[in-house]
């Protein structure tokens, strides 16, 4: 048995089919993954996503420390709430972690990290923080839900009630925190319109059924990443680690080069990868034909290196078969993919593939 | 429980096998197996003609979240593949045991049959793995 988040029993009582997930006992689908991703792609649906990692930075030089730490610039970040999504690297510029970081107050930011990362994210961020003597807290006493899709601020609106006039005000990556342990954000993971709220553990399965009430839907990861590869968002370990850089990971537009004199973890090897040219590059792909891409299977192209999928899959939205692929930088629009011994012809194109529930491929 | 009609006969890897009258036989995954595997998306069967023995992928099956080997159950012929799985792979998540069949052989030795599982012999496996 693994690790459970506060809404294990909540799932299992709704029939999920419960997997592990980097030591995480999870909710897989309860039914049919193909009908939950249509219906966060045309209603809404709700994802427990406790299992991530929340930290909360505080101190009086936390900025110092983030303009430090990450490859994006916290600068970025102008007014309180704001959320900004940046890689965190090591000094060879490879990923250790994807992941987004808000803005509470001068004093005070909170870093919402992947799970299968935990362990190392936290010695490392402890290990520099120390510099700028920034506490590091783990909130491992809250629970983190999504709830996406067009009709997702509706549901939540209606649950939260008095809360509603901070949260309707909300702009797009905007945070709301209140009552001390609750935040919500206008953030996401599907390629929807929706929130990710933050939340005490011991209120999040009452918080759950009230969702599902008001006619939500329960989503398992199955579809999570059906619904983030869709939307041409990366997963980490998967598209990008610690031996990939961001430039090599489709990821070169998360990282601030203004200014210039701005020092953060990687800069020099990103600087230098930069100059020197990036070989290798992540794009989208497209089969045409019946078939399934998949992790793992070989990208081929006339006179150039092989290339591999890093994440690939059945679409549901597009009915079609699409991947990330980490292939030669001057690979063309047409490439091939070794589907067992068999080469099929796929489109190379730049993701999303869809977005707000249409298909803009 | 899945369903595991009494009628067919059936391999530790998750395939039916159903005789019919003129001697040929009818091949497709269990309930079992389609609730393993979740929304099937993809099929990719055998084409007429082609022999196999015992044992050898012959098919495969994918749902959204992975790819199955289907593994012929017999020795012999291909003489059919279920055409309309292309279109409509979902119909072996709704009727696995019917419309959700994949290919048909003609046997090379109808003995082979008596070493397959009988019903209660699967059920039994499948509660096992549980």
């Amino acid at each position: 048995m693994g690790k459970q988040t506060p809404l294990y029993e909540t799932h299992v009582t709704a029939g999920a089919k419960v997997v592990d997930f980097g030591g995480w006992d999870m909710p897989l689908h309860y039914g049919s993954q193909m009908k939950e991703h249509e219906m966060v792609r045309t209603s809404s649906g709700i994802f427990d996503v406790s299992h991530m990692t929340i930290v909360d930075l505080t101190g009086e030089r936390v900025a110092d420390f983030l303009r430090y730490l990450l490859a994006n610039n916290i600068d970025r970040l102008k007014q309180q709430g704001k959320a900004l999504y940046t890689c965190m690297l090591k000094e060879d510029g490879g990923v250790i972690d994807d992941l987004i970081v808000y803005f509470v107050n001068p004093n005070f930011y909170r870093m919402v990290v992947n799970a299968s990362t935990r362990e190392k994210d936290l010695a490392w961020i402890e290990k520099h923080a120390k510099d700028f003597t920034v506490d590091v807290n783990e909130r491992d006493d809250l629970a983190m839900v999504a709830v996406q899709g067009p009709e997702a601020r509706e549901i939540v609106h209606k649950v939260i009630g008095d809360k509603q006039d901070k949260v309707s005000e909300l702009g797009q990556f905007f945070m709301a925190m209140f009552d001390d342990n609750w935040a919500i954000a206008r953030t996401g993971y599907t390629g929807e319109d929706g929130y990710e709220i933050m939340l005490p553990a011991d209120q999040a399965a009452a918080f759950w059924d009230d969702c599902v009430k008001a006619g939500t839907n329960p989503i398992g990861l199955g579809a999570r990443d059906t619904l983030r590869l869709e939307a041409g968002m990366n997963l980490y370990g998967s598209d990008m680690d610690e031996s990939t850089s961001p430039l090599e990971s489709a990821l070169g537009w998360t990282i601030a080069w203004e200014p210039e004199e701005r020092d953060f973890i990687g800069r020099k090897a990103l600087e230098k990868q930069k100059s020197e040219g990036v070989k290798q590059k992540l794009v989208g792909l497209l089969l045409e034909e019946k078939g399934v891409l998949r992790n793992h299977q070989t990208v081929l192209v006339d006179g150039l290196d092989a290339g591999e999928i890093t994440s690939g899959s059945f679409a549901p939205t597009l009915g079609k078969a699409i991947a990330f692929a980490r292939v030669p930088a001057n690979i063309g629009d047409r490439a091939k993919v070794d589907i067992r011994g068999k080469h099929v012809d796929v489109k190379v194109v730049r993701p999303p593939f869809v977005r707000n529930g249409k298909a803009v491929i | 429980m899945s369903n595991v009609p009494t009628e067919l006969r059936y391999t530790k890897s998750h395939e039916w096998v159903r005789r019919e009258d003129d001697g040929t036989v009818t091949i497709g995954i269990t309930e079992h197996a389609q609730e393993l595997l979740g929304d099937l998306v993809f099929v990719e069967a055998p084409e007429a003609g082609s022999t196999y023995a015992v044992g050898d992928d012959c098919a495969v099956v994918e749902s959204v979240k992975a790819a199955s080997d289907v593994y012929s159950p017999l020795t012999g012929d291909i003489i059919e593949a279920n055409e309309a799985l292309a279109d409509t792979p979902e119909v072996i998540n709704s009727d696995p045991y019917g419309e959700g069949w994949i290919f048909k052989m003609k046997l090379a030795d109808e003995g082979e049959l008596d070493s397959l599982l009988d019903a209660s012999a699967y059920a039994e496996q499948i509660a096992a793995e549980d």
